[in-house]
């Protein structure tokens, strides 16, 4: 199966505050879009078990209009906090890369 | 657009130089915004972005001649348009001492120039003291994740700021401020002030104000400056203010979703911002037209940042790249963390819960310790040896000890003594204190201005600082 980053654009992620990271899924059409959007790959359930967090404090965000999948949710730990090893939540989307999109 | 914006009737433009005051704007960018006629200036100072340390430390992230050298741009233009100046969150965190900061580089600029200015000081900063009262009567929220908050957290927090709203920077402005400077602010309620104040529409007002916060970065080229927002009684336009730049419906429909966790609904204070209807019209190569953004207004409440220390840290850095130790790097880590914490407790006599010992292998797994499927063995490790305790002397005594152990530790017992690659000499380096935020609550006001404090000096004037 193929991997997020072998179907979508560009994928980043960025503190939204110091208590939560946000991770933006650039899928590049409207086809892609619609793959993704499916996938189980993405799921609250999904992300939780990567990032280590409760699904259901997990939000997602569809923006059709560019193509975006949009996913939020609590920091693990707080920016700065102890233990953090990533302050602005720049690299978190990483672990996401490899996602099988099924 | 000249002839379209005759048909929208009343405009307010809002000059956005750049994204933080101290990041600089590029002089041809902001002399072309000048000739497009502005009806002020607005710029945010800081933000939680970078952390703790700023808000926990009091002390500013841009460097005192980055942020002299912008606000002199800006102060210069001001005086040349004749038209309010607004900076907020100044000194990066918004607290008093970083409003004070500011105000005091304002006034050797005014000095240096030969400009006057009456200048309103907006202060937010709060004690814990003063907030007990509203947390007993329970008019202090937490916002998600966060539970409830208690005194001793309050106690805890070495600087707490309210975030202010657009309402006392309007009332600077509405009593003849030429430059306001204010503590903690909303970025967004620094660029909506004079909009808002003037009685346009809260939907256009914020939506431009929250894509044009981070100056430059909802256009195609970020590094040559910000832009122009021109809200009208239906919507707004947004343009760079470099020629050479472009907003495209792409570039400012997607500014929304950065560093918010809902690109949707905008909490503000006193409203939330729906974008969800909003549309994106390109009027041009280089300007976009923003239309159908609602404002829902609701309870008015004031966002508390709050940062306390956190016990003190050193650091030793070192690096492997004998291909012997990589080969079995996650065995050799576990072997070295399990005497390390040993030796700490039996010959330092330190106990377990009086340190905290972190080992971060940058190569290897530092930003992601989920173990890889057969990871191949890494070129180099550089080993981050991070130690944290309640003095910057135990942290230091036990980043000491563990100095020769990462130096000569072998992968096998029996191996001959193996050296490692230590860049620093001494090895140890002390951070200093360590913050962590500890605020993450909204109190509920009847009034916005309830927790705004107001300073009033004249700049270049032969008047003694007034208060106001």
């Amino acid at each position: 199966m193929p991997r997020l980053d072998e179907i979508a654009d560009y994928v980043r992620s960025k503190n939204a505050g110091p208590f939560w990271v946000t991770i933006d899924i650039f899928c590049g059409d409207a086809d892609r879009f619609d793959r993704l959007r499916e996938t189980a790959a993405l799921s609250p359930e999904a992300i939780g078990a990567i990032y280590g967090v409760d699904p259901g404090k997990v939000l997602r965000f569809d923006a059709p209009l560019i193509n975006v999948i949009k996913i939020s949710f609590p920091r693990p730990i707080a920016q700065g906090g102890a233990g953090d090893v990533d302050s602005h939540a720049g690299q978190m989307f990483v672990a996401l890369l490899s996602a099988e999109i099924g | 657009m000249v002839a379209s914006q005759v048909l929208r009737g009343r405009v307010c433009r809002v000059l956005v130089p750049s994204g933080v005051l101290g990041s600089g704007c590029p002089e041809e960018a902001m002399s072309r915004g000048e000739r497009l006629s502005p009806d002020c200036i607005a710029v945010d100072g800081g933000s939680t972005d970078s952390g703790p340390h700023y808000l926990g430390a009091g002390r500013s992230k841009m460097t005192r001649p980055a942020t002299k050298r912008d606000l002199r741009q800006l102060m210069l233009a001001r005086d040349r348009l004749g038209v309010p100046l607004l900076v907020g969150s100044c000194g990066t965190s918004g607290t008093d001492a970083g409003v004070d900061w500011m105000a005091e580089i304002a006034a050797e600029i005014a000095a240096e120039e030969g400009l006057t200015a009456r200048v309103a000081l907006v202060y937010s900063e709060l004690s814990a003291e003063a907030l007990r009262a509203p947390l007993a009567a329970g008019t202090i929220t937490p916002l998600a994740p966060a539970g409830p908050l208690d005194a001793a957290t309050l106690d805890s927090c070495e600087h707490i700021v309210g975030l202010l709203g657009y309402e006392p920077l309007a009332k600077a402005i509405g009593e003849g401020a030429d430059i306001v400077l204010s503590g903690r602010t909303t970025d967004t309620a620094v660029l909506a002030a004079v909009p808002l104040m003037r009685g346009l529409p809260a939907g256009p007002s914020w939506h431009a104000a929250k894509t044009a916060e981070c100056g430059g970065l909802c256009t195609t080229h970020s590094r040559r400056g910000g832009v122009m927002l021109s809200i009208d009684d239906h919507g707004f336009d947004i343009e760079p203010l470099h020629i050479d730049n472009q907003c495209t419906p792409f570039s400012v429909s997607a500014h929304l979703l950065y560093e918010n966790a809902d690109p949707f609904r905008l909490k503000e204070p006193g409203v939330t911002l729906d974008a969800t209807s909003a549309t994106y019209r390109a009027l041009d190569e280089r300007c976009v037209r923003v239309e159908g953004s609602v404002a829902e207004p609701n309870g008015y409440t004031m966002k508390l940042e709050g940062a306390g220390p956190a016990g003190f840290r050193t650091m030793v850095f070192s690096a492997i790249a004998d291909p012997r130790v990589l080969a079995r790097i996650g065995i050799w880590l576990a072997n070295v963390e399990l005497h390390l914490r040993g030796g700490i407790r039996e010959v330092l006599g330190v106990a377990d819960d009086a340190y905290r010992l972190e080992l971060r292998p940058y190569g290897w797994n530092a930003l992601d310790p989920r173990p890889a499927p057969a990871p191949p063995p890494p070129l180099e490790v550089g080993l981050m040896t991070l130690v944290t305790a309640d003095t910057q002397e135990l942290a230091t005594e036990i980043a000491k000890y563990c100095n020769p152990v990462l130096l000569h530790f072998p992968l096998d017992p029996n191996d001959p003594l193996p050296s490692f690659a230590f860049p620093f000499s001494p090895a140890e380096v002390e951070l200093g204190a360590q913050y962590e935020f500890r605020l993450n609550h909204v109190i509920a006001l009847d009034d916005p201005l309830t927790l705004a404090r107001f300073r009033w000096l004249n700049l270049g004037a032969e008047a003694p600082d007034a208060a106001a």
